[in-house]
Order: structure tokens, then sequence, then C-alpha cells
């Protein structure tokens, strides 16, 4: 197990600098169209946000897949999910929809949903994800969980709740210290108190 | 005469800015390469390694390159797209000479015939000196120390600068200060090591973001972070303390800190006693700027200035990270002074994860100010009216110390004297004085005034469009060389293609005109190994010692940490380390910080404050970067950012056209309302020309000790104009929406009632930090519909 690479996201070290969004491109499997979705989210509420990058979290049990009415969505071995057979995929957009995540990319001009399929053609041959690679915060990072546990910190989650969806992950997301899985809907954030006020308007002086 | 030859559209038509989007055989799914080059990237100082793929000469892609230390593949976007500058259709190929058609191709005989001979002829006029030669820190060390002889002994004139000048230049003078040296005291693994963190004026993710992971990492062990910036920068958004403060108010901040940490007892007076001098007169210096007085100047609530000065002076180890927030102005040394003063009270220097350090920006900021294209400048980091080290140089340049020329005009300076028609011809090589340079409108006409105006350029750069003659010269990739990088770790590049058609290296350019002015015995060089290996003798000996370093060294050993007197020496990766300086008395020196305001503050006429700054997907002036299709999408055009409160007493939302005027000039582009910047103060990034340069605004008054101009603070008006359309969203541009209406969000121009009212009660003044106003949904980025 702990041979085996992981990836990891940690959406508060993201810069939102898009490297990650301008490396997808160079993937050999999509060459010149990005995967990744990089999105501002409420910081606060001091109106400040907060970037944060999506690549495909491959989960044990793909959504994407399920609602594929063409069967058009496979998982290989190493459960990595793929984008869209192109003679099988109808562009309908349900994997689109149904994703919890938001990843899959429905490409209309080409009817083809794309995703991210962890560089597989990186991955395969033992060299990193192209995003994971350059991403200059370790926002998006990939390697060992030795390798994680000698460089870095926080608790490793893959488990999420989406309401009555529990869903489970081959990628996993830093979390705070609060145990258990990562309930996305909850709001339960805990950003620097300075956060609520930036410019100390309302602070006495 | 410098006036352009056509219009600036019809210019732009046949020489770009255009974009080029793809690479040269389009999105192949499989690339094909039959090489790699290890070199670094072109744009920034942190020289991050890239691996180069090429094609049949052609640069077409990039792999990253996991075996530099210091990246360890990490790239920013700008590093991810370098390669799409290569094969590029605005690509210089031929030597131009204007004409009254526009500019024509001509021969490399014709082109530099008429450039020397047009400096020969104003020089014979006019004198030595009417002649200037500007040069830049995107260079490598080679091109950069053979300008600054080509400057002394090939034309003999005064004026040689660099496009450093707008950049590193107050950070030198404050290090040469207090430590007599002029480099950043750590490498940039301390940075991981230390336990607070206090960054100051520098936009880490944009402008330096590799360094991000190396701020993270410090964190990770429990490393405090301190941000101080008159934005909420992205480095910002998880700090531990923000110091929001107002811009040009850097040093009564960290003076104030400075006072906090004596008040409270912080002071390392050991280290203080043994290795150091000036402690008093500092300390009195800043007596009277308590945190409270600092609160009024800086906007900053005492009680925040007094948190993070316990939290910096509390620490076992601390760095301090500045850039040109600190350093763009008319005290950027005293911001300097300031901040080492900062870290040599606590002990903070010569020792694991401690130390005050600058963030070089350019890709060769560090070492393309260190071997003489500065103006005061000679080789080895000497100092050109310095007896001792004119004779230095001169025993190894085989010319008499009397040949050098006394020292001369600073970058801007140069400009004001080409004004006042001092100055009548200028060579100019990686320098874009139109964008670059504050108060454009008077540099354009200062360029009009020039009798001859010589570029060498690979594209045809704003400011090239006002030249007599165009040398088509050498991009990064089609040349080799050494730079420094912000650690002082000096790297190897390597060339990956030949330059195009009938452009050529600029080294050959350089060469080929000192000979032509007649000064060839001190041009021998035919290649650039040559020009390294006079460069380390001179060197050899000063502050700045390459002597030890080989390109062969380089290579084997992930680059060298200067200074290095000899091939057995490992390098200096951490200054200082036995706590002797290289000043008079051996100790680091304390600078008072008296308190001294911006040289233009806010006033009734002109009521905000005005900054300015870069965006993570260009470079400098653009020349470059807005050439490249992905990196222009990512940010396509400037915007003014302003706070909600402001925007709601403008009447402005998102998009909307705003215009900001000074003194000096205006400028109208589209609002960017956002609750990260001080609603007291607007920013405008600067890497664009024309009426996009945010230069227009800013204000040409200089350091008095570095000559930096004060970019980073002016006053400003700012009024609604009209109504935009939606605002380019640079986030998450390329995603395809479904369009079979099957639940998607709505199209980005659901983004809101725009508030079309026109502000009301003019007569009001702007927001002060006291108006009550909802910082809510105006900023309400257009988010990407996601199913």
């Amino acid at each position: 197990m702990t041979d085996e690479s992981i990836f990891v996201i940690d959406h508060s070290r993201c810069i939102g600098c898009q490297a990650c969004v301008q490396a997808c491109e160079e993937c050999g499997t999509h060459r010149g169209r990005s995967m990744i979705h990089l999105d501002e989210i409420d910081h606060g509420p001091s109106g400040t946000r907060q970037t944060a990058p999506t690549v495909c979290m491959h989960c044990t049990d793909p959504t994407c897949a399920e609602v594929c009415p063409a069967d058009a969505i496979k998982q290989n071995e190493e459960g990595v999910v793929q984008s869209a057979l192109k003679p099988r995929c109808i562009a309908c957009s349900n994997c689109v929809i149904a994703c919890p995540f938001g990843v899959p990319k429905m490409m209309s001009e080409i009817d083809l949903m794309m995703k991210c399929d962890l560089c597989l053609d990186r991955t395969s041959v033992g060299s990193k994800p192209m995003c994971a690679s350059v991403c200059p915060s370790e926002a998006l990072w990939y390697g060992t969980p030795d390798e994680f546990a000698a460089s870095r910190s926080g608790p490793l989650g893959n488990g999420f709740v989406f309401g009555n969806q529990d869903v489970t992950t081959k990628v996993r997301v830093v979390l705070d210290e609060t145990p258990g899985p990562l309930d996305v809907l909850s709001g339960r954030l805990a950003p620097p108190r300075w956060l609520d006020d930036p410019f100390g308007l309302e602070e006495a002086r | 005469m410098a006036r352009l030859p056509l219009p600036d559209d019809a210019l732009i038509d046949r020489y770009g800015p255009h974009r080029n989007d793809a690479p040269p055989d389009g999105w192949q799914a499989v690339e094909v390469f039959d090489r790699q080059v290890k070199t670094h990237c072109c744009f920034c100082g942190q020289q991050c390694g890239i691996i180069l793929n090429v094609a049949d000469d052609k640069v077409v892609g990039f792999e990253p390159r996991y075996d530099f230390p210091f990246n360890e593949g990490k790239l920013c976007p700008k590093g991810v797209k370098r390669y799409l500058q290569d094969n590029h259709p605005d690509r210089l190929l031929d030597p131009l000479v204007r004409t009254d058609a526009g500019f024509a191709p001509t021969t490399w005989d014709d082109a530099l015939d008429r450039t020397v001979g047009e400096l020969r002829r104003i020089q014979a006029a006019h004198g030595p000196d009417a002649v200037a030669v500007y040069g830049g820190a995107s260079l490598t060390t080679e091109k950069a120390y053979l300008l600054g002889k080509l400057a002394r002994l090939g034309l003999g004139t005064r004026h040689i600068d660099y496009n450093g000048r707008l950049c590193m230049v107050s950070a030198g003078v404050g290090y040469k200060k207090a430590f007599g040296v002029d480099r950043a005291p750590n490498p940039w693994s301390d940075i991981r090591e230390t336990d607070v963190v206090f960054v100051i004026g520098a936009n880490v993710a944009e402008c330096a973001p590799i360094t991000t992971s190396y701020i993270w990492r410090a964190r990770d062990h429990g490393a405090k972070l301190i941000v101080a910036d008159p934005r909420v920068t992205p480095i910002a958004r998880t700090a531990d303390m923000f110091l929001g403060l107002r811009p040009g108010t850097d040093s009564a901040l960290l003076s104030a800190m400075l006072h906090h940490v004596v008040a409270r007892g912080m002071v390392d007076h050991d280290f203080v006693a043994a290795h150091t001098e000036g402690f008093e007169a500092a300390i009195e210096a800043v007596e009277q700027q308590t945190p409270t007085w600092a609160a009024a100047i800086t906007g900053v609530p005492a009680a925040r200035i007094e948190e993070a000065a316990e939290m910096w002076g509390s620490a076992a180890t601390g760095m301090l990270l500045h850039a040109r927030g600190l350093e763009h102005q008319s005290k950027g040394v005293v911001n300097v002074s300031a901040a080492i003063n900062l870290a040599l009270a606590s002990g903070r220097i010569g020792k694991p994860g401690c130390g005050p350090n600058m963030i070089t920006g350019q890709g060769n900021g560090q070492g393309g100010r260190e071997h003489g294209q500065k103006c005061d400048q000679l080789p080895g980091g000497r100092n050109l009216a310095d007896p001792q080290h004119r004779a230095e140089v001169s025993a190894v340049w085989g010319c008499d110390p009397d040949d050098l020329p006394a020292p001369g005009y600073s970058a801007y300076e140069i400009m004001e004297a080409i004004e006042r028609g001092e100055i009548k011809g200028l060579l100019s090589i990686c320098f874009n004085p139109l964008i670059s340079l504050p108060d454009t409108a008077r540099t354009r006409a200062a360029l009009e005034k020039l009798e001859h105006f010589t570029v060498i350029d690979f594209f045809l750069s704003e400011s090239a469009r006002h030249a007599d003659v165009v040398l088509a010269g050498s991009l990064h990739e089609e040349d080799e060389g050494v730079v420094a990088s912000a650690e002082g770790r000096v790297v190897k590049i390597n060339a990956a293609v030949p330059p195009p058609g009938n452009a050529r290296s600029d080294t050959e350019i350089i060469v080929d005109i000192g000979r032509r002015l007649g000064a060839e015995r001190y041009f021998p060089f035919e290649t650039n190994r040559e020009v390294f290996e006079e460069l380390r003798r001179a060197s050899a000996g000063g502050v700045v010692d390459y002597a030890g370093i080989s390109w062969e060294r380089l290579e084997a050993e992930d680059g060298i940490f200067w200074p290095c007197p000899s091939e057995d020496h490992p390098g200096t990766p951490r200054l200082f380390e036995d706590l002797t300086f290289p000043t008079p008395s051996g100790r680091a020196r304390f600078v008072p910080t008296p308190w001294r305001p911006p040289a233009e503050e806010t006033d009734h006429d002109y009521p905000t404050w005005f900054t300015t700054g870069r965006v993570v997907s260009q470079y400098l002036s653009g020349e470059q970067t807005r050439r490249i299709g992905k990196l222009v999408d990512q940010y396509p055009e400037p915007l003014c950012e302003i706070h909600p409160r402001f925007a709601e007493f403008l009447g402005v939302t998102s998009g909307d056209v705003v215009r900001v005027t000074s003194r000096r000039g205006s400028i109208e582009l589209p609002a960017r309302v956002t609750a990260t910047i001080r609603p007291d103060t607007v920013f405008i990034p600067y890497h664009w020309g024309g009426r996009k340069a945010a230069n227009q605004l800013t204000n040409p008054v200089l350091d008095p000790e570095s000559k930096i101009p004060e970019y980073k603070v002016c006053a400003v008006r700012v009024e609604r104009v009209r109504a935009g359309g939606p605002v380019t969203d640079e986030r998450d541009v390329s995603v395809t929406t479904p369009s079979d209406g099957s639940g998607a969000a709505d199209p980005p121009d659901a983004t809101g009632a725009r508030s079309t009212a026109e502000a009301a009660g003019s007569e009001q003044s702007p927001p002060d930090g006291g108006m009550s106003g909802d910082p809510g949904d105006a900023s309400a980025p257009e988010e990407e519909p996601r199913a």
C-alpha cells in the first residue's frame, strides 16, 4: 500500500495560478484541452474568496458510470475512471449532471464527455500527473503515503457525504482536524479571524 | 528621428503582438521530439528548472524537470506555456531599418553600419556621453557583462543602466548598507525550516509562485505566516495575520513593529552587541513610531501591528521576505532598511531559517546586477568610482584605468536626459521603457526626440517601434550562458534551438558592434564560454566572486551559490554564517528609518491611492507573454481592482468601464470589484502598453539613493464612465457547457443585475475605511456553469 502513489488535494494551499489548468492541456490523452476545474468559493463574510482546483476524484463506485445510459464510462484495474468511450458516448450529459464533484466536461464540438484520467499516459509509466507535477503550491500533489508523511501535514480523507450520498474516492483531500468524512454541504470553515474584516474597517483604531 | 514610421495599428498588424496558440504541429496526441534540453524557465528570478522538447530545431513542448532541486518539476502557468514563445509568427527574422513605409529588412552589414555610424556621428558632434546604453536583467550574465564593457570601452560613454533599476536596486542599496553585499542571504530551503514567515510587499503567489511551496512546507511544521500588503494576495488568504496597509506606508509599519519588539524586550541583545553597529540610532529613530502612531499612517489597527510584532519577535527563527511592494517607492531603501533592522534586532541572520530576504523579480535579476551593466558598477560587484576597483578590472581588460568613464545616469535619469536633449543616441536591449517606465506620455515624447535609436530584440516591442534600426537578436532558448537566481544560485542556461532566419545571438551582435566601434582587442570572443571565462577572472577578488565557477560545475552541481572564489570552493548557499560581514567594521549595520510620506499623497482632487503590480500569467512588459495565447486568455486585459464599498460609492459593478486619472495621465478600463483590496486604494497591473498602460498614471519620482521610481503609490481620481460587457473571467475559461438546457446553470450574463445607477453625490468623499456598506455580491465572479 505504501508503495502505491496517491493523488492528494489540499484546497487551502491553492493560489489560483492556473498552472494546473495550463499543464492539463499538455497531457497526452487530451492535448490542447484542460480537464481541470478551478473555482472560486466564498471564504468568510468579508467577501474574499478561495480558489479550489478539482481533478477527477476517481470514485470507488463512480456515479458518472452508474448513470451512463450507454455504458461508455469505464474504470481500469487501478480504479482510474476514464473519459467516455468515443464509440459509445451519446453526449447526453447525464454524467456531467450526476457527478457530485462536477468533474466531467461535455466537449460539444466533438460530442464526447472527457474528464481527468489521472494522466494515464504518465502514471502508467511511473511518472507523475502533469498538474501535480507543476503545481507551485503543492495543492495538487502525487506521491507515496510515506513521502506525504515525511514532508506534509494534515489528515487525509477520501470519504464524502453529499446529502444522502456517501462517496469514497481514490483521490485524497487534506482535511482539517475534525474526524470523519467531509460533510461537503455543512459549510464548515475555520478561516483565520482577521479574514472577517481584512482591512480592519470595523475594528477600533 | 525616433518617431513611429507607421501608426501603431499598422505596426501591430505586421509585428504583433499576435497570439501563438498551439505547438508547431498542433495538439497532436503524441508529442514527437528528437531531443530534450535541460535548462531553466525565462520568466522570473526563481529560475525553475525545465526540460524543453525539441523537434527539427523547433521547441515543441516541455517536460517537468524533477531533478532540479529548487522546483522539483514545479512550474507556474508562464513556465508551462513558455515553449509557445518559440516558432512565433511575430519573431523577427532579419535586421530592420525604418523607412517612410515602415520597417524594411536589410543586411547585417547595413544595419550595423547604420547603428555604429550614427552613434559615432552623435558622439563626434556632442561628446561621448551623448550616447547611452540600456540593458536588461533577463539577459544572461555574459551578455550583461559584455554590455558594460561595450559601453565603457566600445562607446566610451558614462551612461549605461538597465531595467533592474526598476526592480532590485532599492533592495540592493539596502542590503549593501546593512551587510556590504547585494544578495539574498539565504537559500530558499531555509524558508521551509523557519518558525515564522513574514511576507511584506511581495505577491508571492503571482510573482514568485514556486516560493509558495516553501512557505507552505514551513507551515506544515507549524510556522506562522504574516502577510502585509494593500491587497489580500492569494498567499494571504490563510495567513495567521494579515496587515492590510495603505500603499507607501511600509516603513511606518516595520518601524512600529521594531518599536514593539523593543518595548516587549524581544531584542537579541547578545547578537546586537557582538555583531552589529548603529542599533541605538535605529531605536532612537523609531522611538516615536509607536503602533498607535503607525495605525493612523498605515490604516492597520494597532493591535494587529502589536500581535504581528510579537509573532515575529517570540519565534525562535524567522524569515522576512520582501519584494517590489516595499521597494518601488521613493523611500524604497528606507523600507528595506526597516525590514533589515527588524530582522537584525531579533538576531535573524547567518543561521538556518533566519534572514531578511529580497525576492528577485527578473529572470536574471540577480546575475544581471552583478557584473557591470549598472551605471556605477564594474564586474564582481565592484564600484566604478573606486580607484582600486577600476585598477583591478582594467588589469583584466588590458586597458588604462583612465580609459574607464565615470559613473553615469541611472535608467530613468537617462530618459530624462534624452528628454532634455542631452542624450541623443540610444542602444537598447532587453528593455521596453514605453511600458516599464513611469509616466508613459513623457517617455514616448522623450523617445521621439532621439536622433538615433537602435534596439536589439526578438519581437518588435512597443519601444522598438520607435527605433531607427532593429537588430534581430536571440530568445532565451536560442543562446547559452549563466544566470543567478533569487537565491544567489548561479545556473546554466542551455540553447535548445538556433536563432531562426537571419536572427543572430545577442552575444554575437554585441561583439560585432564592439568590433565595428574599433574596439576589436576588447571583443575577441567567438563564444559565450569565452565571455564567461573572462567574466570569472574579472570577478575574482570582488564581493561577487565567480572565480571558482565553471559551466561544467554548474551542470554537475545543480548550480553554485556565489561567492565561489576557487574551483575547490563549494559555493556559499547561506551568507554570513560566521557572523562577519563585508562592511568596513565587519559588523552588520542598523540604518535609522525616520518616517517619510510618499512623494504624492491623496488630496481633494485626487482622493484615492493607486498601486500597480503583476498578474501570474504575464511577465514584466508582456513582450513575450502577451504573445502566448493561453496566457493572454488567463488575464486578457488590465482590470482596475476596486473594493465593493468604493464601487458602491462610484455606482460601479464588475465590468463597468472606469476612468482613473492622475496628475500624469488617464486610463479607461473595466472594473473588477473585489473585496481583496483596501477600500481607499485601486490597483491596475502594468503589463500592457498604449492606452492600456498603467504607467500612464504612475509618478516618476525616484528614491534618492536607489533611483527606483515610485510605482507603488500615487494619488488618483476614479470615475465611472459607462456600463461594460461582462468582465472577462480569467478562471476556468475552457469549460464547454451542455447546450441541451438540462439543468445547467445560467450562462455568465446571469451574474446579476447590473446596477446602472450613477453614483449619487459625486461631492462625497470616497470610502475611508469607516464607511458602512455591504461588501457583498457586487464582486460575484462569473462562475462557469457546473452541472
